[in-house]
């Protein structure tokens, strides 16, 4: 297994991961850049998106991106497929174990795309 | 059962540690529960009726030989002997030895197929015989002789009762109560003999008839004793205790017997002249002498008989004095002969106290009545308006309206010796809010089970005292049971998740209640599911099973099993053009391995392709309907279970429900297909089919329920529409049938009320449900293949076409399987 967890550092960069319509509405899809998987989420009941690593650290699946959305107390959040671990989209801790972190990313939508604010 | 409750409280009793516990049983099986011996015959285990767990003894140090009876006590040395020549010394000995079938002096009883209703190993000599029988008599018209009747009907018998005296059930039942009662069980096919004394039971070796004292004669091919109890005294006879002229040895008021270290209790104890035969009194007795054992001083005084029971499905109770012989009373009696109820009150001469009663086919007022009886409390003078009234709605709401009126003290288990206070104490201070957890901590209703509906109601009011409402609700997003939501989803016309969302709940859902609303929808009206994927649980998300590495797998119907050599080749080229590991599924079908998920549309391309469906192994729903070989090729099946399982799996095929369903059809009562462990089964039988309802496999193995038997194809049919509509419109999700029908208030009686007796009139309105979800069916693959956009879904990137590249495989015995996960060490 890629170790995918990034570093902070100042060379950053908007990446265009794909068009709004790849992301179908309170779900998400997966997306390659290089050699890494970032679930992208569309939180439509909110309308916001969100960006996180494709990988639950549970159990090391690539399988982050087909979970469920949802909401606790305001706060939204993911539920794994695999194990329903749930994670916070907005700071990717994890709500039921916090042994778990996840990695979340910057979003922006501009002109009908979904872009990815990630190191270079 | 008395040995084991003895055990028990003395265990409980004894905190210093200060005994040894040593058990002997004649029997090869632990202690099990005699009073629903009958459950054995609709389909209960020995180990069902175990009254504990198989390390129970050994975790609780207690030294426990079975199949090894003490023959022999030297009360002077204090030293018992053993049949298989164990020899202990005791400082004290206490007999719970019981008792035996009642045999009377009639020639006769010792010929083959006669046999008697005691223990598991008569029942199971019962069973085996009763295979080749066609009439069967039972002796005795008492509680044990009808008992056995039940178990009799249960084989498919023709069952005659016979009794000595001219009524059924003497001591309890007064001649108008027997009479009631005799003419429910003939309606129910029971051929019922009173006032008949048997002179001889005829036949050379085999029984072939009776023969009574009027010279009339009854032909029946098999024969069981139940004329009553002998206490089992013979062991305290031989070592010289004292024992009564027609048996039982003489205990005193600390259950002593004649010599103080040796103790005797339950049914072979005689205390002033008389056997206690019922559980509770025994259970009492057990109490006393662990109290004495263990330094506290407690008296046996005479126990109240009273007993309520439910024969062949119908209520009789009896309890104080009941035949008005010990008093002087007056007497208010309530007769419907329409609905065969019968019930007797016996009020003191000022009408101020009840002294005794009898109920017959209407005991709902009997928990009340009873407390009423034993607490002394004051009758109100309109005692018809509130006793005698038949409550047509809730049986148990007479009791519920009462519960408050009882005082702390007033017993309510009398098996577990449990007050009102008791229960009350454990919903306030141990926070119990249900049945269950009020049978751990207190153990109230586990004995007889009579006391269960008024337990229920002290919760409910204990917990609104505390002003805590009894409602379960989907979750934080929705304040509604499923229930609710089911019928407000229908009435509403609400056909998305949102609409419900924004109609009847709160935030943004989660994954609790999306899979939940979408498996509403799904059964309110059999949509395609996939226009809403985003609320379906993982594998309905991608109508495939997800697995380990992030894989699919791929299970197309095979329905009842049945597979052309065609279609089985067809399985096996695309397994190996897609390189998928294969596997025969326990529901008869075959499971497709290790497909990545932009591959599961070309699969089930071909697999269409091929005549096949989609096998729903993803979903909360039917799955598969498995079927022995039936009558077509097996040459004990009695009808074409194939032909009807296929029916039956394409009837229901895609049909969305609170949680899976399984089925499964047998051709005989050899029960090949294990139809009694599955949602509902059917088995052939010589007149049609008997249908069974909510078995479980799975961690808690549940044996089904008989709803009907010896049925027609259409009238299976017609039951299963109903039973499957009323579990997907009232269970809670996520529940199995089984589990469902445990929390069902008036479980399995109740529900063939409402399935077959069509009680609640919505039989007619549950089919044409049903019609409507099966009417709206379709392959969801076939409609997922031909749709460009959902197809576009099945992509592990949406930004690129190549597979997940992190999914790797290994090989074992020729095949592939998963890399096996990695479990985090630190986190």
């Amino acid at each position: 297994m890629e170790n995918i967890t990034l570093q902070e550092t100042e060379n950053l960069k908007w990446f265009k991961a794909c068009n709004i319509e790849d992301i179908p509405a309170d779900g998400g899809a997966c997306v390659k850049y290089k050699d890494l998987q970032i679930a992208i989420f569309h939180f439509a009941r909110r309308g916001k998106w969100f960006a996180t690593q494709n990988l639950c650290p549970h159990r090391f699946q690539m399988a982050l991106s087909r979970g469920m959305l949802g909401e606790v107390d305001g706060e939204p959040k993911l539920a794994c497929p695999f194990h329903k671990k749930t994670f916070s989209l907005e700071t990717g801790k994890c709500l039921d174990d916090e042994e778990y972190l996840i990695e979340t990313y910057p979003v922006k939508i501009e002109a009908g795309a979904v872009y990815i604010e990630i190191e270079q | 059962m008395v040995g084991h409750k003895f055990c028990e409280k003395l265990l409980a009793k004894d905190i210093k540690n200060e005994f040894e516990i040593i058990v002997f049983g004649e029997e090869t099986h632990r202690a099990y529960d005699r009073v629903h011996l009958t459950e054995y015959f609709s389909g209960k285990s020995v180990e069902d009726l175990s009254l504990s767990a198989p390390d129970w003894y050994a975790s609780n140090q207690i030294k426990l030989y079975l199949d090894d009876a003490v023959i022999e006590i030297d009360k002077f040395k204090r030293v018992i002997t053993s049949a298989g020549g164990i020899e202990l010394t005791y400082d004290f000995l206490v007999l719970a030895t019981g008792s035996a079938a009642f045999v009377p002096t009639v020639p006769g009883t010792d010929k083959f197929g006669v046999f008697v209703y005691r223990t598991i190993d008569d029942l199971e000599l019962i069973t085996s015989f009763a295979y080749k029988a066609k009439k069967a008599a039972v002796i005795g018209g008492g509680l044990l002789g009808l008992e056995a009747a039940k178990a009799m009907m249960d084989l498919d018998l023709e069952t005659h009762v016979v009794e000595f005296a001219d009524r059924l059930m003497p001591r309890q039942l007064d001649e108008s109560g027997s009479e009631f009662l005799k003419s429910k069980l003939e309606h129910l096919g029971i051929k019922v003999h009173l006032h008949k004394n048997t002179s001889s039971i005829s036949g050379k070796e085999k029984v072939d008839g009776l023969e009574f004292k009027d010279n009339s004669q009854l032909e029946v091919d098999m024969v069981v004793i139940s004329a009553g109890i002998k206490p089992r005294d013979e062991l305290a006879k031989e070592c010289g205790l004292r024992t009564g002229p027609r048996g039982g040895i003489i205990v005193n008021n600390k259950l002593q017997t004649s010599d103080p270290c040796i103790y005797a209790i339950g049914e072979c104890a005689l205390f002033q002249g008389m056997i206690y035969g019922l559980v509770a009194p025994g259970y009492e007795m057990a109490d006393i002498v662990a109290s004495q054992l263990t330094g506290t001083d407690k008296e046996f005084t005479d126990f109240d008989m009273s007993t309520k029971l439910k024969l062949l499905g119908v209520d009789v109770a009896s309890f104080g004095d009941a035949m008005g012989m010990d008093n002087e009373c007056k007497t208010v009696v309530f007769e419907d002969k329409i609905r065969g109820i019968y019930k007797r009150l016996n009020v003191s001469m000022d009408g101020k106290f009840l002294l005794g009663g009898i109920l017959v086919g209407d005991a709902s007022a009997y928990n009340m009545l009873l407390q009423t009886y034993k607490n002394s409390m004051l009758l109100p003078s309109d005692i018809e308006e509130i006793f005698m009234k038949v409550d047509r709605t809730n049986g148990n709401k007479n009791a519920g309206a009462g519960v408050s009126a009882l005082p702390d003290s007033a017993l309510i288990c009398s098996c577990e010796s449990v007050s009102k206070g008791a229960i009350c104490c454990a919903v306030k201070d141990y926070g119990i809010t249900d049945l269950n957890g009020i049978k751990k901590v207190t153990k109230a209703g586990t004995g007889c089970g009579g006391c269960i509906p008024m337990v229920k109601d002290i919760i409910n009011e204990a917990l609104k005292q505390q002003g805590k409402s009894v409602k379960t609700i989907i979750c934080a997003h929705f304040e509604y049971s499923r229930q609710e939501l089911f019928d407000l989803i229908k009435v509403h016309a609400i056909k998305t998740f949102d609409e419900a969302l924004d109609k009847f709940g709160q935030g943004a859902g989660c994954e609790v209640c999306k899979p939940a609303l979408a498996s509403i929808l799904a059964s309110a009206w059999n949509d395609f599911i996939l226009k809403q994927a985003t609320i379906q649980d993982t594998n309905d998300r991608y109508l495939a099973n997800i697995q380990k590495g992030g894989t699919y797998s791929v299970v197309p119907r095979i329905p009842a099993g049945e597979i052309t050599p065609e279609k089985l080749i067809v399985i096996g080229q695309i397994a190996q053009k897609y390189n998928l590991y294969c596997k025969i599924t326990g529901g008869q079908r075959i499971d497709m391995f290790g497909a990545h998920i932009h591959e599961l549309p070309y699969i089930w391309e071909e697999l269409i392709a091929a005549g096949f469906e989609s096998g729903h192994a993803y979903g909360k729903s039917v799955r598969t309907v498995k079927s022995c070989v039936g009558s077509t090729w097996c040459r004990f099946g009695l009808h074409d279970s194939v032909g009807f399982a296929i029916e039956i799996e394409n009837r229901y095929k895609g049909l969305r429900s609170p949680h899976k369903l399984k089925s499964a059809v047998s051709g005989c009562v050899r029960e090949c297909a294990e139809a009694q462990s599955k949602d509902f089964g059917l088995i052939a039988t010589e007149k049609g089919w008997n249908l069974f309802v909510c078995g479980n496999g799975g961690s808690k193995p549940q044996h089904a329920q008989l709803l009907a038997s010896d049925i027609d194809e259409k009238l299976c049919i017609k039951y299963i529409d109903r039973f499957l509509m009323f579990y997907i419109k009232t269970a809670e999700p996520l529940t199995r049938t089984s589990t469902w029908l445990n929390k069902l208030e008036g479980g399995i009686e109740y529900l063939k009320e409402v399935i077959v007796d069509d009680s609640l009139s919505i039989g007619e309105k549950l089919e044409q449900e049903m019609q409507l979800l099966i009417d709206a069916y379709q392959c969801e693959w076939k409609e997922t293949v031909n749709n460009p956009e959902i197809r576009k879904r099945f992509s592990h990137f949406v930004n690129s076409s190549e597979p997940d590249p992190t999914i790797k495989f290994r090989e074992e015995r020729g095949q592939k399987l998963p890399e096996d996960w990695k479990i985090a060490v630190d986190g």
